[in-house]
């Protein structure tokens, strides 16, 4: 995984997955639907970063199922955490140094 | 510099994202302030109708009468305060939904749900509570139990939504326990906590956030 000498994660340069980890970091878990109406993407786009997100240990994904019908929520990973807040202070001290 | 404008994007972006998923932003402070005023003319019907001028709810005033009479006044009582609640209620959903179509929110997320369940369980109590006070006719306690009840509710779901409910809420608490020191002055403690609190809580989100 590349960090930038900046702090910078390059995992973390789509707003998509900015949305995720953000809502994520507040929120114990949410699920598929309601980060899809919480960010306003499509199925595919969502998917595809969330699969980018979790191939690297940054979500957790936890599949059920609520009566019949499959539901599958996401929450933040000890590292997801770590690095989305060092990105944040990097992001932060950025803009401060302007 | 361009890649400076993305930073600050970004951030927007994460501060915008975070708080709409963690906090119920369509409250709209005309919900308080409509809330107010239906509390106010709740307490005016039952000034005007039921006490008959009279601004103090003590039990003499029930017992001057017969026992028949005594029923129907406080089941009339009863009757004002409980469409006072499902009036202020619609009203407050009303304002909330022309907000949230507004400032393109939406109404029902999980945040959402979180708040209603925070709300609820401190409300439902209350309501069965002010029920069994009323059928043991401890009904001198209604006022405070409503305003006792409806502050814990209003501290426990301002977690989910802003922070300034936390305040009021603790305000009606504290206007709750004076009203059980004081149950015969009901009435003014009722549109104290309920209308004029609402109101001044109403305008200054208002003005905060929507103006």
């Amino acid at each position: 995984m590349r960090v930038e000498i900046s702090g910078l994660n390059k995992l973390f340069e789509n707003r998509v997955r900015l949305g995720i980890m953000s809502v994520l970091t507040v929120n114990d878990s949410y699920d598929f639907n309601n980060l899809k109406a919480a960010l306003g993407v499509t199925d595919g786009n969502l998917a595809s970063h969330l699969k980018a997100l979790e191939e690297n240990n940054l979500i957790r994904v936890n599949k059920r199922f609520i009566g019949r019908k499959p539901n599958t929520s996401y929450s933040i990973t000890e590292t997801g955490a770590q690095l989305f807040r060092t990105h944040l202070k990097a992001l932060e001290d950025i803009i401060r140094s302007q | 510099m361009d890649n400076n404008t993305n930073y600050s994007e970004d951030l927007k972006v994460i501060k915008k994202v975070m708080e709409e998923s963690s906090r119920f932003l369509s409250l709209s402070g005309l919900s308080g302030l409509f809330a107010g005023l239906i509390a106010f003319a709740g307490a005016t019907v039952v000034y005007l109708v039921i006490l008959k001028n009279k601004i103090l709810l003590t039990e003499e005033y029930f017992t001057g009468v017969t026992e028949k009479e005594s029923r129907i006044l406080k089941t009339e009582l009863i009757a004002v305060l409980a469409l006072v609640l499902i009036l202020a209620i619609v009203v407050s959903l009303y304002f909330s939904y022309r907000k949230s179509l507004r400032k393109d929110l939406k109404m029902w997320t999980p945040v959402s749900k979180r708040l209603l369940i925070s709300m609820l369980i401190p409300l439902v109590t209350g309501g069965i509570f002010i029920i069994i006070l009323y059928i043991q006719n401890q009904w001198m306690l209604v006022v405070p139990a409503m305003l006792l009840f409806y502050g814990l509710a209003l501290v426990n779901a301002s977690k989910f939504t802003y922070s300034e409910v936390f305040y009021l809420g603790l305000i009606e608490i504290l206007t709750g326990l004076l009203c059980t020191i004081f149950p015969v002055y009901g009435l003014v403690f009722w549109c104290f906590g309920f209308g004029l609190l609402h109101i001044g809580y109403g305008l200054t989100m208002y003005r905060k956030y929507e103006g």
